[in-house]
């Protein structure tokens, strides 16, 4: 069972989470943005071999919104943080 | 050169021989043949699809299906024990009857069940009145059915060679030859080939190999899992597909019950499941069949699944000259080997897509064509 360190609830398993894509992508301005970053920002993904970060939500426990550091190759997960600390960084 | 010596990679090495003439052909594989998804699926081979384009393709592949062990001289054990989807509610119904007339006016076969036709043919599933999801009717396709699955690559492969297709095991593509802006080979563990064409088949790792190319995919790898239990007798004769989740269930010719149902959830190359996952599939198997309850489960496994955000694949020219694309088949990639083979060597060969393979062009996204079988728009392997 994959184990995700909530900063909030300490190590839950991965069931109480929802998993929710790529926290590497950075919205395009709105209105500015040609259809072609729009179209890259959507469909387009790294899907990295290796290290990831990640959303995840903790839908069965606080609630938070988080971004961990998992290996996309072997599972093992590094540091999670609270989506929105990391969005004021 | 293809990349990957997988069903997909051989099959295509082989039409290309076969059909194209054309025989100075390298499959190289980074393991052995064989070794990725075309052996760790669940065998199943159907047409029941419902979007123009998937229909015709899908049957397209099962034709070929019913010719192979002919064609390759080598048993793939095609079994056309039929296979039935289930409707639990009279708008689950509908929607099968409704996929039931496309087929037929594609010139598929296709039985529309009601719930005394399933009980006739199924009568170990849970027709109880605490059923879960109670069994309304169903759709019977009776040309589907299972593969011997390793037996498609060893089979593609054999043929392959034997029409003069260098098959390259144990060598790990490392990287692309580029001469101005054009694909020109590629380099591997075993030292650099010159192609004047480079095809990617790699189920799995299609983002990693697209990347040394300098391209970025609409792709996820994903993992989906497969379960088998203990042998048993003879019992299940059909494939089942339930309507309430993701599962299907076949049993093999040892008598393993074989079973599966949904990817695990995030993206992982990892070919290991979570444990929740088989859990959700056997209460799936235990609502549907109550008497499967005290098997035991022999294996399981996982596979890495290309998912695309409208769940079709790509056959596909690529915006790099002399670079070819087969890939994000989503876990429907196996029932594909032959149509997407002879499609993507139809593709290689005259730098042009296949009529059939028209939609599945890797910039449908950008112009707005998302092909969904499912109806439900994009991303449903993400909801």
């Amino acid at each position: 069972m994959l184990r995700i360190p909530c900063p909030n609830c300490g190590v839950r398993d991965a069931t109480e989470f929802r998993y929710a894509g790529d926290a590497s992508k950075r919205r395009p301005a709105l209105g500015l943005s040609s259809l072609d970053d729009w179209h890259d920002h959507v469909f387009l993904f790294d899907n990295p071999k290796g290290a990831h970060r990640e959303y995840w939500q903790h839908v069965l426990g606080c609630r938070q919104w988080l971004v961990l550091e998992r290996d996309t190759a072997t599972n093992a997960v590094g540091r999670a943080v609270l989506a929105r600390d990391r969005v004021r960084e | 050169m293809i990349i990957g010596g997988g069903g997909h990679g051989l099959a295509t090495a082989y039409y290309l021989a076969a059909r194209h003439g054309i025989r100075n052909v390298a499959v190289v594989e980074r393991a052995y043949i064989g070794s990725g998804n075309v052996g760790r699926n669940t065998t199943l081979v159907r047409s029941n699809y419902l979007m123009d384009g998937n229909t015709q393709f899908f049957e397209y592949s099962l034709r070929l299906w019913e010719g192979l062990s002919h064609e390759l001289n080598f048993n793939v054990m095609l079994s056309q024990r039929g296979q039935i989807v289930l409707a639990h509610g009279p708008s689950q119904l509908d929607v099968l009857a409704r996929k039931g007339n496309i087929m037929r006016l594609n010139g598929i076969d296709a039985e529309l069940l009601d719930r005394g036709d399933v009980m006739r043919l199924l009568p170990y599933l849970d027709f109880s009145s605490e059923a879960r999801f109670p069994i309304y009717g169903g759709l019977l396709q009776r040309r589907a059915g299972t593969v011997r699955h390793d037996a498609v690559a060893w089979g593609y492969a054999r043929a392959a060679d034997a029409l003069g297709v260098d098959i390259i095991e144990n060598c790990e593509v490392k990287g692309f030859l580029r001469e101005n802006d054009r694909i020109v080979g590629v380099a591997t563990s075993r030292g650099a080939i010159r192609a004047a064409r480079t095809a990617i088949s790699v189920a799995g790792h299609t983002s990693h190999l697209a990347a040394m190319a300098g391209l970025r995919l609409p792709v996820e790898s994903h993992l989906l899992q497969a379960c088998v239990t203990e042998p048993i007798k003879p019992f299940v004769d059909h494939v089942i597909s339930f309507g309430a989740e993701l599962f299907y269930i076949s049993q093999s010719d040892k008598g393993g019950l074989v079973f599966g149902g949904h990817i695990d959830g995030y993206n992982s190359y990892t070919q290991r499941g979570q444990f929740a996952k088989i859990q959700s599939v056997a209460e799936c198997a235990v609502a549907l069949i109550p008497s499967v309850s005290r098997l035991r489960l022999l294996r399981h496994w996982g596979g890495i699944q290309d998912m695309t955000p409208d769940g079709s694949p790509f056959i596909s020219r690529t915006p790099i000259a002399g670079l070819y694309l087969n890939g994000g088949w989503c876990y429907q990639g196996f029932k594909a080997t032959p149509a997407a083979g002879a499609c993507f060597a139809h593709t290689i060969a005259n730098d042009d897509e296949h009529p059939l393979v028209r939609h599945l062009g890797l910039d449908r996204f950008r112009r707005g064509n998302g092909h969904d079988e499912y109806g439900l728009g994009l991303w449903t392997y993400k909801q």
